[in-house]
């Protein structure tokens, strides 16, 4: 699948700050029936965006008008909890591009990463300060650039390095996934089969 | 000098991308209705089929019924991802246990106990309880919806070198303290992040003398702590209960078979990237109190004090304060089933409390048997004639409340008991709170009504 190819990023953010968000808040698992990969974005963070008669939450900041753009900025160890992907489609689906936090959980890195949607982990003090400074004007805006792994803060000029592997960093900027690798490298796999088979998967061909 | 993790590892390794970005071979791919239509999607538009359906099984469990398995799913969108599961399985050649077939059940449940899981393999499954399987020794963890695919094209898939890290749990359990105690006292001090980036080894006189259901429930909740997975090194208990199991190598095979696996063992002097220690004595019957598996007290001890935004909203919602007891709280409703503990010997458990009393008025309970063998074996022992006796009612397989896909919700502001390893707003009903205990606390719950010293 051709994916948009991501590079560089200015956004203003929409802050959530608050740690340990799991991905059953970010999509409960209700709304996982679906077989296909498209509208999780109108059920993102469906229980603390609307109430119990489905009216949106105004204290919630997605439903402030104020806070607007590609960048959300929540607490650490975003993500965590069940490995569902939908979490990333919701995400990215709504028109997220970019989730900054002081951590994530592994899995939701990683389908993150397989959905074109870029985790950056900062430190706690840029994340704060990033927070106190959109507060203040919520059109506050950043400046990602993938190829430097950097985030500035337009305003201030603060700056940040990012770290990101670089088998991923380059799929994000060529818009390419993991599958069309894969598939092209079978034979290699077939040939790893028959060299392992005894060692490794010997029990499973009883 | 390697550990357990990297000896599985490195006999796994088809090739290295970069220098974190690895092609891992996956032996034992586990597939269930929620997680896999996107996958199979995804592979048709590239035009391949499953490159090793042999090396494939599917279950129908997180999104059916526990009642009238034997009827037509009700729920229209929940039927078509059973009928979406079952159709791609035909397609693809996959073996498939779907409602009605004997070895239906959690996923978690049924690698096990038909000997799908065995030492020294990788097993995945988009699932994060995938770590479960741990406990005989293998490098499982959950994946998503495009590893799926990954792993459906190719039998393997592009991951990263996870960290090592060693939990040592030395010492004697206490009386009335069992495996889900331990894992949530070591969630307690470590923390529901605490594990983030690596993959765990359990090892001490504690988990040597835990039986192969107790290790399964301390594997599960590694990702409770953040942790790609955890493993326990292969014993004579894991032999034993291999034996004779439908997949598992018999007669001499088996033999040789167990010469291989008593080899998978992190050597004396291997270094992990973090240890940890604890003591048996130390751990008593735990609880949670907040949205975090982390979120937990000894049932006797006091909620703390909240740190910072995060815990008071948690507290808020779970509508306790700091310093309160939890003791003598009132609970209306109990669910004892979930991969971590919907194992035989869970039921076992609670059928020794309950026996011979009867369920508190204000309690509902759910009992949901991890898997069809489960509940066969449940009326086999003669529990069923038990949990009848109290007026337990005892369902049909399936993941039911532990994540509330299907009818079976806990109702909006209701406090639940509950044995599954998730304590998240929201998680088994919105607006439901849950408490995590063991199936001890679990069963006196049921029969008191409200928590209760054990
Ligand atoms: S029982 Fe709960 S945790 Fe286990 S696989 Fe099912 S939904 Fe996931």
């Amino acid at each position: 699948m051709k994916r948009e190819k991501v590079n560089f990023i200015k956004s203003s953010i929409v802050p959530l700050p608050i740690s340990n968000i799991d991905t059953d808040q970010i999509i409960p698992a209700r709304f996982l029936k679906a077989t296909d990969r498209n509208g999780f974005g109108d059920n993102l963070f469906r229980d603390w965006r609307f109430d119990e008669n489905n009216n949106p939450e105004n204290n919630f900041p997605l439903n402030n008008p104020k806070y607007k753009g590609t960048i959300l900025l929540a607490g650490e160890n975003f993500g965590c909890g069940s490995s569902r992907e939908h979490a990333a489609w919701a995400l990215f689906d709504y028109g997220f591009r970019v989730v900054i936090a002081p951590s994530f959980a592994d899995i939701f890195k990683e389908n993150a990463l397989n959905n074109g949607l870029l985790p950056i982990e900062l430190s706690q003090e840029l994340c704060n300060s990033i927070l106190n400074e959109t507060k203040q004007d919520p059109s506050t805006e950043l400046e990602i650039n993938l190829e430097n792994q950097s985030v500035r803060v337009i305003v201030s000029g603060e700056q940040e390095y990012f770290k990101i592997n670089a088998y991923k960093k380059s799929c994000l900027q060529n818009g390419l996934d993991d599958l069309d690798y894969l598939i092209q490298l079978r034979p290699d796999i077939e040939q790893f089969e028959k060299a392992q088979k005894k060692e490794v998967i010997a029990t499973n061909e009883i | 000098m390697k550990t357990l993790f990297d000896k599985i590892w490195d006999k796994h390794l088809v090739k290295t991308l970069d220098e974190s970005s690895v092609v891992l071979y996956i032996d034992r791919h586990l597939i269930h209705e929620v997680t896999t239509p996107q996958a199979f999607t995804a592979i048709k538009a590239k035009g391949v089929k499953v490159f090793r359906p042999s090396q494939t099984t599917a279950t129908a469990d997180h999104n059916v019924p526990t009642k009238n398995q034997h009827l037509p799913i009700v729920n229209a969108a929940s039927r078509n991802q059973v009928d979406t599961l079952t159709e791609n399985c035909e397609t693809h050649g996959i073996e498939y246990f779907g409602l009605g077939h004997k070895n239906q059940g959690i996923v978690h449940v049924i690698g096990p106990e038909l000997g799908l899981t065995q030492p020294g393999m990788t097993i995945v499954c988009g699932d994060s309880h995938t770590s479960t399987h741990g406990a005989f020794g293998t490098i499982a963890f959950g994946i998503g919806t495009s590893q799926v695919a990954q792993v459906l094209a190719s039998q393997c898939m592009i991951v990263t070198k996870p960290k090592t890290m060693r939990i040592i749990i030395d010492g004697e359990l206490n009386h009335n303290v069992d495996a889900k105690d331990v894992i949530l006292h070591v969630l307690k001090a470590l923390g529901s992040n605490g594990g983030t980036g690596y993959f765990i080894e359990y090892a001490g006189r504690v988990i040597e003398e835990m039986s192969m259901e107790g290790r399964m429930t301390i594997c599960n909740m590694s990702i409770e702590l953040g942790a790609r997975g955890g493993l326990i090194a292969p014993d004579q208990q894991t032999f034993d209960y291999l034996k004779n199991k439908e997949r598992v190598p018999k007669g001499t095979q088996f033999i040789d078979a167990v010469d291989k696996w008593a080899k998978l063992k992190s050597e004396p002097q291997a270094i992990f990237d973090q240890e940890y220690l604890f003591s048996g004595e130390e751990i008593q019957p735990m609880i949670t109190y907040g949205t975090n598996p982390g979120m937990g007290v000894q049932v006797e001890e006091e909620i703390p004090n909240a740190l910072n935004n995060s815990d008071k909203k948690a507290l808020a919602y779970m509508g306790f304060e700091s310093g309160q007891s939890l003791l003598g709280t009132p609970v209306n409703y109990v669910f004892v089933g979930s991969c971590t503990n919907g194992r035989i010997e869970d039921f076992r458990k609670v059928a020794n409390y309950v026996k011979g009393k009867k369920k508190a008025s204000n309690v509902k309970a759910y009992l949901v048997p991890g898997s069809q063998k489960v509940l066969e074996q449940i009326k086999e022992e003669g529990l069923m004639d038990v949990f009848n006796a109290a007026n337990l009612e005892v369902r049909e397989p399936g993941c039911s409340a532990c994540l509330a896909m299907n009818e079976d919700k806990i109702p909006s502001g209701e406090y639940c008991v509950s044995t599954s390893n998730r304590n998240f707003e929201g998680r088994q009903g919105a607006g439901a709170k849950t408490l995590l205990v063991g199936p001890l606390m679990a069963a006196a719950v049921a029969i008191e009504g409200k928590i209760v010293k054990l």
